[in-house]
């Protein structure tokens, strides 16, 4: 993969970083007061920044991963991004209880979160173009899907590691190359004529698609955002097994093919088993062992929810567009 | 694989969770290969991949917790 190109003051600090130009003084760093959520330009700046530290650029210096002023950049990327993050999901996060156990507590949270029934869209009333705009959306996150929670494995000790190392076993494919749950979003996309490589679309995306692949780096990445790293995997794959239900049949009903389906068909089960893994075994014990990191654990699956329910909207409002525009034309 | 190398664990309002196992045969006799490492087993009947767990139960009303 190359280096995106940037598209604004901030994503071109960090290509200039990265392409080795450093006339400009990172110190000064990035003002403004916009969305860092919704702001394509500060979420490519991190996405690149990260992607350092998984599959990386052919045409940027490696060592650039521990590069000072690439950090520096970074985190000052991340605490406005954690900041708005946490501001955001306030609302979430308070109404939750104190005594219930963590894994009710969670299932429950997703459960009762009312989202803008992108897949009950996708399943009965998306034509190919939209579910085509929707799978290269999340192309960005599931191309390196689970790979952010590997970076939480060192991070956890006994029953917690135990729990996820045995989701992340199933998600990398249980020894079979050919289920490797990213291969198969990548067969996916080729099933519908999108471009299944790594990457391909990161320079087309919303912001919000960035960001929420973003979050999971931003968790990972920080021994401190562990908990939240914990609470968002588990809110994910509770989010996931319905809707994946879902969005298979919306692929049957418009007849894009078995391989197109697949991905979304092991995700029923898979996440059914996962989502309970996760907030019980995963959750539990890691909160049995670290009880004042429960808001941590609860924050992160709030952040799920929210940049779940956010990229959700913004793609029913572009269809709606889209539809408007096409019937006024 | 002996069954003491199988463990089962139900899960609040969800599934039974089953590790250890190679197949699961169902009541009509039918056999289900397991290829990963930990299956979610449907107990209320809804799923539409009987014998696994599809997410169906979340739609139930839950129990209360004082039944």
């Amino acid at each position: 993969m190359l280096l995106p190109t940037p598209c604004g003051p901030v994503s071109g600090q960090m290509h200039d970083l990265m392409v080795g130009r450093r006339s400009l003084s990172t110190a000064t760093g990035p003002t403004t007061d916009q969305s860092v959520i919704e702001d394509l330009d500060q979420q490519l700046a991190l996405w690149t920044a990260y992607e350092l530290s998984y599959r990386g650029f052919d045409d940027v210096d490696p060592d650039l991963e521990w590069d000072l002023d690439v950090l520096a950049l970074r985190a000052e990327i991340e605490a406005r991004f954690e900041r708005e993050l946490r501001s955001a999901t306030r609302d979430r996060t308070e109404r939750v209880a104190d005594d219930t156990p963590i894994g009710d507590e969670l299932l429950d949270l997703v459960a009762g979160d009312e989202g803008p029934r992108l897949s009950a869209y996708l399943r009965r009333d998306a034509t190919a173009e939209e579910m085509r705009d929707f799978l290269r959306e999340r192309s960005i996150q599931q191309l390196k899907e689970s790979d952010p929670q590997s970076f939480l494995l060192p991070r956890l000790e006994g029953a917690a590691k135990v729990a996820l190392a045995e989701i992340q076993y199933d998600e990398y494919g249980a020894g079979r190359v050919e289920a490797l749950h990213q291969t198969m979003y990548a067969r996916t996309l080729e099933a519908v004529g999108l471009d299944p490589q790594y990457g391909a679309y990161v320079g087309e995306v919303s912001a919000v698609s960035l960001a929420s692949a973003n979050v999971m780096s931003l968790f990972a990445l920080h021994h401190r955002l562990r908990g939240a790293g914990l609470g968002h995997f588990a809110a994910f794959e509770a989010s996931s097994s319905v809707p994946s239900r879902r969005i298979a049949a919306g692929l049957e009903r418009l007849e894009m093919g078995p391989d197109a389906a697949a991905y979304f068909h092991e995700h029923v089960e898979a996440d059914s088993v996962h989502e309970q893994v996760a907030a019980r075994d995963l959750c539990g014990s890691f909160l049995a062992d670290h009880p004042s990191l429960r808001q941590d654990v609860l924050f992160g699956a709030a952040c799920a929810l929210h940049l779940e329910a956010l990229s959700g909207t913004e793609l029913m409002e572009r269809w709606e567009t889209g539809r408007r525009e096409d019937q006024a034309s | 694989m002996t069954a003491e190398d199988i463990r089962v664990r139900p899960c609040p309002d969800g599934p039974v969770l089953v590790r250890g196992a190679d197949a699961l045969v169902d009541d009509d006799g039918r056999r289900h290969e397991i290829t990963r490492p930990v299956v979610a087993v449907c107990v209320c009947g809804k799923s539409s991949r009987a014998p696994w767990c599809d997410g169906t139960h979340k739609a139930r009303p839950r129990r209360q917790v004082e039944e």
